[in-house]
């Protein structure tokens, strides 16, 4: 039996109408891999920035070997060895990694030291890292390196990961694995946040489980399948999504050879992208994020301007159209990012209804709105999607994200297109309204509409696509058909390991 | 300790509660600054805000004043308040409103002496389209090269006032009175006169206009698909591109609006209470406007009241210049002032101020 390292004893916390975690105790033993499971808004994520001390618990205690412990601070739970990457990084694009490095530290040493420190670490590691190459050009695999190496100086006792692999390929996931498990054979523990249960199974040798704010079990992965470990994340069982068999018809979305200049400094170029997509066809596009997913959505929905012949829809030319163009002949899509571009955070519902549904749901006349249709929209996507609120004239930014995911994607959904483009339809979703999203958007297929999903969730697309291509620096592999594809195969085309698969065999 | 909190959504209260409030407190300092010129701050306060309108010695005179001078503001703020809340900042009205009355009096000396019924109007169109002409330059330098449009209107005002002053001094001059700057007077050429429509009520073609304005504002803003795109592109600019709008026209239809309505009240101002084209006809109306424009909450109706607030000050500052010897500038601080506690209250709506126990260390 290991010693224990932390050890937490009824830790609860409070907001306003919430509590997101009630009475929660369980113990990291040193050198441990732990995971903490559990769905959006299951508390995960305040409980770890407890421990990281980010926020107070409002009853509970902690112990790090022994000795109480209640950091104030982030830098207090540093200096304890407690170290923590977060999910979305804080890095800035336009430094080097020595000096994002050097920002994240209490007391940098000079930068040339740093660099070499920073050298030595990461190849220590099999997380190669040029100091001096600016975070901006880096991938997305790459930056996590940063902020692990960052960590990793620290020598930190308990390393806590917040999702860490939602942005990486399944070669780099590979590849952070083998960190993880050199570490945790150095004596770090490690506390893994994640909700992906395969990869939970394979790293990690005890799990707790979080629902609704509450510890519902603590158990050993390993011993139990990724089914199980579901259901009593989510508390019942799950049905997969149905998904008839149906012929496809005419190609109506055609893209050919378009290279298209992003519109965002540090966004990726796209390059040389073709593809056909049928009626009643899904096609599935994968893709780490950064790897021009934002530039097609934007390409495909109108927002970016492209060349006219080399995008046709039913065979016409529609690359000049903006947005609503595009829309008028039954083309619309959901954009990734729900708060401030597929909704507005500052208005109701009902005027985000309109936002989109203007013209094909005849919401305007001359240019003057009708509110009671628009509302009376609203309220038909509310009831048919589930969308829990108290009603249309709700602020969009009042809605947790799977509900508001659910209205978004629901609005585009109700305008009966022919051509639907969603970019990471259920992120940040819990599984119940991601399983619904994913049935409407197969549902909306079955009625003979060509759907395209954009998504870093593999599982997701094995699940809807009939076809499959992945986005990698811009390009767009040939599409193939999704049956019998594994996610060996995925990887590949994802890019495999982004040329990282040599640093462990360098670092042995 | 005193921490300050996001609140969720912005409060309704303190919304409508803060001009209020920033009056006051205007009214406060306004009058700490007004004892400290020696004045008795009590008389200086009322004859601001109220010997305008109840005095019995100045009322008669001062009370049609009140919408001569709120017209231009009322008029000029609706259409700042448009590109405002669609995040075109939009400085130099000011500027606008001269070349309005420019144009507007170009064409009134170009007919002169000339009768007709036809000359009122095409000054208006002239107006209006002089207005526009102005906030063109910095809206396709905007669209085009992407400048900053606050200061390139701004500055685009200095350049509007040696125009006028050149104008003055030489091609509009009156050829009648040789040795003055200035044009002929507009008010003694009946076809060109913006005479007040009914006898001692201040009302005059301009106040008609800012009316129509207001309620032609409203009506786009709260029913019409642009004005939905305005409030979009001001609130989240990306959700805007979301829903089709395209930045630059509206830009320009912003900038447009402003500046046509900006040029608007340079004209009637022009043909009726300033009457001719003087080195100093300017007189800050697209400046002040900015604070009508806020003091109002960007909303038709409120700047309606802040207009009239405004107004009431312009002409309780020259009551008391004449009667306090206040000097000109001390109004200016005071109207400044105004906009300072606006903004400075604002930060409430948004954010709560909570007194705690300090944390345990």
């Amino acid at each position: 039996m290991r010693k224990t390292l932390l050890r937490l004893e009824g830790l609860s916390k409070s907001y306003p109408g919430v509590r997101a975690n009630d009475d929660i105790s369980f113990e990291i033993g040193e050198g441990q891999m732990h995971a903490l499971l559990g769905e959006n808004g299951a508390g995960k994520s305040t409980l770890v920035k407890m421990i990281y001390g980010l926020v107070r618990p409002d009853a509970g205690a902690m112990t790090l070997r022994g000795a109480a412990y209640a950091p104030s601070q982030p830098s207090e739970a540093r200096r304890n060895g407690v170290a923590m990457v977060f999910q979305h990084f804080s890095l800035f694009d336009a430094l080097d990694v020595a000096e994002n490095v050097a920002l994240g530290m209490e007391n940098p040493p000079p930068l040339r030291d740093l660099a070499a420190r920073i050298r030595t670490v990461s190849e220590e590691y099999g997380l190669p890292l040029d100091p001096s190459r600016l975070v901006g050009e880096l991938s997305a695999g790459e930056r996590q390196r940063v902020e692990i190496v960052r960590c990793l100086l620290q020598d930190p006792k308990l390393l806590i990961m917040d999702e860490p692999t939602s942005v990486l390929t399944p070669q780099e996931v590979e590849i952070l694995f083998r960190t993880l498990r050199q570490l945790s054979g150095e004596g770090t523990a490690i506390l893994y946040i994640s909700h992906k249960l395969e990869e939970i199974r394979a790293l990690c040798d005890e799990a707790t489980i979080l629902r609704g704010g509450r510890k519902v079990a603590t158990c050993d992965p390993r011993e139990k399948s990724a089914r199980e470990l579901a259901e009593l994340m989510v508390g019942q069982l799950l049905t997969p999504p149905e998904r008839p068999e149906r012929p496809f018809g005419e190609v109506v979305l055609e893209v050919e050879k378009l290279s298209l200049k992003s519109n965002n400094p540090f966004g990726t170029s796209l390059k040389d992208i073709s593809f056909q997509l049928r009626a009643g066809e899904v096609l599935g596009i994968a893709g780490v994020a950064g790897n021009g997913q934002d530039e097609l959505l934007l390409m495909l929905s109108g927002e970016l301007r492209a060349p006219s012949p080399q995008v046709r829809l039913k065979g016409d030319p529609v690359g000049h159209l903006g947005p609503n163009g595009r829309r008028a002949m039954g083309l619309v899509a959901a954009p990734e990012e729900r708060l401030g571009h597929a909704a507005a955070p500052d208005m109701s519902l009902t005027e985000n209804a309109l936002l989109s549904a203007s013209r094909r749901k005849r919401l305007e006349r001359g240019g003057f709105i009708d509110w009671g249709k628009t509302e009376a929209f609203a309220r038909e996507v509310i009831t048919r999607f589930d969308v829990r609120t108290p009603g249309p004239h709700v602020l969009a930014r009042a809605l947790s994200g799977g509900n508001l995911q659910k209205f978004v994607i629901g609005r585009e959904i109700e305008l009966d297109p022919d051509v639907i483009i969603v970019n990471q339809p259920t992120w940040g979703v819990d599984a119940a309204a991601a399983a619904t999203i994913r049935q409407a958007l197969l549902d909306l297929a079955g009625k003979g509409a060509a759907v395209l999903v954009i998504s870093q969730d593999l599982d997701e697309l094995l699940e809807v696509a009939d076809s499959f291509a992945a986005l990698n620096e811009g390009r767009l592999t040939p599409v193939r058909p999704a049956k019998g594809l594994n996610v060996e195969e995925i990887g590949l085309m994802m890019g495999g390991a982004h040329d990282m698969h040599v640093a462990h065999e360098a670092a042995q | 300790m005193i921490r300050l909190e996001k609140r969720k959504e912005p409060s309704k209260f303190w919304g409508i509660a803060n001009p209020f409030l920033a009056v006051a407190l205007t009214m406060l300092a306004g009058g700490i600054m007004f004892a400290a010129l020696g004045k008795d701050p009590v008389v200086a306060i009322r004859l601001i805000f109220f010997d305008p309108i109840f005095s019995e010695t100045f009322g008669s005179y001062s009370r049609p004043q009140l919408l001569i001078k709120s017209a231009p503001l009322i008029l000029i703020a609706v259409g700042l308040a448009i590109g405002f809340k669609a995040g075109i900042w939009n400085i130099g009205a000011e500027g606008q409103y001269i070349m309005g009355a420019l144009f507007g009096a170009g064409v009134a000396l170009a007919f002169f002496p000339q009768p007709g019924w036809y000359i009122f109007p095409l000054m208006v169109i002239a107006g209006a389209f002089g207005g526009f002409l102005w906030a063109m330059i910095p809206a396709i330098l905007k669209t085009r090269f992407n400048t900053n449009e606050i200061l390139v209107s701004l500055l685009l005002v200095y350049v509007a006032e040696r125009i006028l002053a050149a104008m003055a001094l030489g091609l509009m001059r009156n050829p009648d009175i040789p040795g003055f700057p200035g044009s002929r007077d507009l008010r003694r050429y009946e076809a060109a006169h913006n005479a007040e429509l009914f006898a001692n009520t201040g009302i005059h073609w301009g106040v008609v206009a800012a009316l129509v304005a207001v309620i032609l504002a409203y009506v786009m803003m709260t029913r019409h698909m642009l004005g939905f795109h305005v409030q979009l592109a001001g609130q989240a600019p990306r959700a805007a591109r979301f829903g089709g709008v395209s930045p630059a026209r509206l830009v320009v239809i912003c900038l447009g609006i402003s500046g046509a309505l900006a040029g608007l009240a340079g004209m009637f101002e022009v043909s009726g209470p300033g009457g001719q084209v003087r080195i100093e006809f300017a007189s800050g109306y697209g400046f002040t406007a900015i604070i009508v424009a806020f003091l109002g909450r960007l909303n038709p109706v409120g700047i309606v009241l802040a207009g009239l607030l405004l107004g009431l000050t312009y002409i309780g500052g020259e009551l008391s210049q004449m009667m306090l010897q206040i000097p000109g500038a001390a109004i200016q601080v005071f109207q400044g002032m105004l906009l300072f506690f606006l903004l400075a209250l604002d930060f409430q709506t948004n954010y709560r101020i909570r007194l705690t126990q300090g944390e345990r260390a």
